[in-house]
């Protein structure tokens, strides 16, 4: 990487940002614009790609190359672009519209290839833009425009998702902790192969009330599981409940604080199955697990790409004379 | 290879053009044998076109109607336009291939027959009562039965090879004997056995063995009394090779990116029949040959106006059913105004239709098929080997107008082959991109005076960094922008910039008199049968010109003009009228139309009779 001092606000494009006051869409864009500072290449190596969506406007207000594609298409177009220059820094914005529905097969297909992208899914569990229908995301019993007497649906869990089809980066965070999401943006963009970031994120308009308790000082450390490599996975106000496993189930158990019994889980997350166990806990009276549920190291696809073609491209076969004759031209004098 | 050193009495007569069709099981390998034959011929200097007509199953049942493969060659002395109306030879490997084939041949032309296939249970599957080649049936047919499988056998018996093996081979055997038919040497098939099979050297003797025994066989057998004889074909000197369509559009994009110094990039998604393309470039896979097998239609295309954004030459090939899927797509390229090439490979719709069959129905959704005012270019390629030209074409007008264009082929063109005279480096049209104005000047939509492409920048550029998108834009600095005279604006310019493009079309090249009775007008793959039609016809004295359009849109500017000197016109197409409402619309003419929905391609005998039918009623 080339050693170049960028502040974040040399990532801002001055254009005026158009979302809603109050809009989690704003602490992403600063923690976004603050991780891309930190990388250390000159702002035109980056490209930020999205589809359609609230989110979706998010390249207009980055300073470096952009592209507001279609709706769901997002991935599509930046595998493009990645597999064309694979030196960029490739960024997709999406929602969980944009991304699981629309996008769904796009969503599937870029993580099994393992392409070196950057995908930030922004999860209101709404569709906002188009003001207030239900999401892929949206929890059962909501009420919404689509759904005025709750919906029936049963939602997607992203992160799950993405740990199910073997992503070899998932992580989830919320808009309002930035410390955490911060630090989870900054390994995704120093990951090589897919990287696939949930940020919990509420809609003023439609979920305002969304993910409240989450960030609620009295309850969060109730409510929340900070997952950490290396570390026992333990909640709670005063770390005094852990999570153990027993014949593959999660449970939850309390002890005295500070007096971790054995029996509970260290996370590891190079464990594809325990990834899938603990991203997935929705079960009531489980805390809701944010950080890096798991981070692999295995070929990116377009290192394969350019690892397998790297030895064809200087041999005379392939000068354009030798191309366009081919093996068995004939002479007509 | 004209070894006549027996004393039986053979007669060799000089003709100037044959036409042979290939039939049988698809595990015939009835494409490979017509392949063959197609470069054999060309290499004894015979200008020829070919014309492949798969089942749309991979296997259907051994010996059904069903699961019959052709291939059709016509090569000849003189110029050979088409792949031929009716074959003067059929060569069939079983009854089923007969059962579909007999209705084609004229009276008096040869049927070869595999006679050890046309066994009782092969007759009842190919619907016969009773042995067509014993029964009399084909009386008013020369009908020459080779029991090919015994003969084949014969000829390994000592091979070591299982039956299975063995079997395989049959299909050399008839070539042989055609090769002898026809003068044509052994040679090119027998090094392309060797090399086919090199690992596999028992194989590999096996079938030269069995290719040189049908040769001997037809010079030495008293059923084979005549060969043919004809003079080679006054083409142009030069290097060339056999390509068919979706080859010669594959070499193409890749002789562009090479002329612009830039990566191709073909993002695509198998379809019928256009993956032949996606398999060639993926043969050809290199640093600067990106190709990107995607998981749909829309993946590929919106991967390919990733490589656009990401300054790369970028393309797609599909055909209809994938283009429908791509259309939203193409509606944010024309408004990001990024450089594309969409090869679309016409077959018979609408849905699934006719997926193997050739039709020209794609013309009015490629031209319009889309949301919006969505204006870009469309051409279209008249032979296999102009597949070439038009895809190169296609290339270096999306890049000198930053805009899609859309390359009409269809299955006829694709699976066709003929000899495609291989360019010298110095004959391709040049490719230029359009200057960058320094950072400080720089506005992502501003426009070139001439053009009015807007600069093409990408990722990795300092100073040109830019949000590209499918929102409308403010004109010149291409901010969002809702301003309703601003979409006016660029409405109009979007427009304009395409229209611009006929300033790249040459003088349309009139084929006959500059005015007359009538003007055949024709665009795509009907190109060699009209062009025979009209010279028949004027050899019959009727004043009768035509022209054939490659600029779908925009139009050759002197289109009007020309038309208007003629009485009457006539568009053939394959479909209902689509070439027929575009002239109409455009220059308030009133076309007569000749057209055609069968998935088969209009020949030349049919046209002609159009041609007559006019002009006898004026």
């Amino acid at each position: 990487m080339e050693n170049i001092k960028l502040a974040a606000k040399d990532f801002s494009s001055n254009l005026p940002v158009k979302w809603c006051p109050g809009c989690g869409d704003f602490a992403i864009l600063n923690m976004i614009q603050k991780t891309l500072a930190g990388m250390g290449l000159p702002h035109e190596k980056y490209a930020v790609i999205s589809g359609i969506g609230c989110s979706s406007r998010f390249p207009y207000y980055v300073n470096t190359y952009g592209f507001h594609t279609l709706h769901g298409r997002a991935l599509p177009v930046a595998t493009g672009v990645k597999l064309s220059n694979p030196e960029l820094s490739v960024w997709v914005a999406t929602g969980d519209g944009d991304g699981l529905s629309i996008g769904g097969n796009h969503m599937l297909h870029t993580i099994r290839r393992n392409i070196g992208l950057k995908i930030v899914l922004f999860n209101n569990r709404i569709y906002g833009l188009t003001k207030g229908q239900a999401s892929p995301t949206t929890q059962p019993g909501t009420k919404t425009k689509t759904t005025p007497l709750g919906a029936i649906d049963y939602p997607f869990n992203p992160a799950q998702f993405a740990v199910g089809l073997d992503c070899t980066f998932v992580a989830r965070g919320i808009d309002t902790d930035i410390p955490g999401t911060s630090a989870i943006l900054e390994r995704a963009a120093r990951h090589s192969g897919t990287a696939f970031v949930e940020v919990l994120q509420k809609c003023v308009p439609f979920t305002d009330k969304e993910f409240d308790p989450l960030k609620d000082a009295a309850l969060k450390e109730d409510l929340l599981l900070r997952v950490e490599h290396g570390k026992p996975l333990v909640f709670g106000k005063n770390k005094d409940k852990g999570i153990v496993f027993r014949n593959f189930r999660a449970q939850i158990i309390e002890f005295r604080p500070g007096a971790v019994p054995a029996e509970v889980a260290v996370y590891d997350e190079t464990n594809t199955e325990m990834a899938y166990l603990v991203s997935g806990f929705t079960r009531s009276g489980f805390p809701m697990p944010i950080g890096v549920f798991k981070s692999v190291r295995k070929p990116a696809y377009e290192e394969l790409y350019y690892d397998q073609v790297a030895a064809v491209g200087n041999t005379k076969d392939h000068e354009l004379e030798a191309l366009l004759a081919g093996p068995d031209a004939w002479e007509i004098k | 290879m004209n070894k006549n050193n027996n004393s039986r009495k053979v007669s060799v007569s000089q003709l100037s053009s044959v036409t042979v069709r290939f039939a049988g099981d698809s595990g015939d390998g009835i494409q490979l044998v017509g392949s063959q034959f197609a470069n054999s011929t060309a290499i004894a200097g015979n200008d020829l076109s070919t014309l492949p007509d798969y089942p749309a199953e991979i296997r259907a049942p051994a010996g059904s109607l069903a699961g019959v493969s052709g291939f059709q060659i016509s090569f000849g002395d003189d110029t050979v336009l088409t792949p031929g109306n009716k074959p003067n030879v059929l060569l069939v490997m079983n009854p089923a291939a007969l059962a579909v084939n007999l209705k084609s041949m004229d009276k008096g032309g040869v049927i070869i027959a595999n006679s050890d296939a046309f066994t009782a249970p092969a007759l009842e599957k190919a619907g016969y009562a009773a042995n067509p080649l014993e029964d009399g049936s084909l009386a008013n047919y020369r009908v020459i039965g080779v029991p090919v499988n015994a003969l084949t056998e014969n000829a390994l018996k000592d091979s070591g090879l299982t039956p299975a093996q063995v079997f395989k081979c049959k299909n050399f055997y008839l070539l042989g004997m055609l090769y002898w038919m026809y003068g044509l040497g052994t040679e090119v098939t027998l090094a392309w056995i060797k090399t086919k099979f090199k690992k596999v050297p028992e194989l590999a003797a096996a079938n030269s063995k069995v290719l040189m025994a049908g040769y001997d066989y037809a010079e030495t057998t008293e059923i084979f009394d005549a060969r043919f004889q004809l003079k080679k074909s006054p083409v142009a000197p030069g290097k060339y090779r056999n390509l068919t369509g979706n080859e010669a559009a594959a070499y193409a994009l890749i002789t562009a990116a090479k002329l612009l110094k830039k990566k191709l990039f073909y993002g695509s998604y198998p379809i019928t029949p256009a993956s032949e393309i996606l398999q060639t470039l993926s043969k050809h896979r290199a640093n600067d040959v990106v190709v990107f097998q995607a998981e749909d239609e829309i993946a590929a295309i919106c991967a390919t106006i990733g490589a656009a954004f990401a300054g790369e030459l970028a393309a797609t090939g599909t055909s209809g059913p994938g283009l429908s899927l791509k259309a939203e797509a193409l509606g944010l390229a024309v408004i990001a105004e990024l450089p594309l090439v969409v090869v679309n490979v016409q077959r018979g719709g609408p849905s699934t239709g006719l997926p193997t069959k050739t039709e020209q129905s794609d013309l009015l959704q490629a031209v319009y098929g889309r949301h919006g005012e969505c204006p870009l270019v469309v051409l279209a390629a008249s032979s296999p080997a102009d597949c070439f030209n038009t895809t190169l074409e296609a290339a270096r007008i999306a890049v000198k107008y930053m805009t899609p264009v859309i390359v009409l082929s269809n299955s006829y063109l694709s699976n066709g082959s003929e000899p495609f005279r291989i360019p010298k480096l110095s004959e391709l049209p040049k490719f230029q991109l359009n200057p960058l104005p320094e950072p400080a000047e720089y506005k992502p939509f501003m426009r070139n005076p001439e053009t009015l492409a807007r600069p093409w920048t990408w990722p990795g550029l300092a100073g040109y960094e830019y949000r590209a998108g499918g929102l409308e834009k403010a004109d010149v600095t291409g901010a969002i922008s809702y301003d309703p005279g601003n979409h006016e604006i660029m409405t109009k310019l979007r427009a304009d910039k395409v229209a611009r493009v006929v300033k790249e079309i040459p003088p349309t090249k009139l084929h006959g008199q500059a005015e007359g009775d009538l003007l055949v007008v024709g665009w795509g793959s009907t190109y060699g049968a009209i062009k025979t039609a009209v010279n028949e016809a004027r050899k019959a004295g009727l004043s009768v010109s035509s022209i054939h359009i490659k600029h779908i849109f925009p139009m050759p500017p002197d289109l009007g003009p020309i038309m208007r000197r003629f009485r009457k016109v006539l568009v053939p197409e394959e479909n209902s009228g689509q070439l027929r409402m575009l002239l109409r619309s455009a220059y308030s003419i009133e076309p007569l139309g000749l057209n055609k929905m069968q998935g088969q391609p209009l020949n030349s005998d049919e046209i002609l009779a159009k041609v007559q039918e006019i002009l006898r009623g004026n």
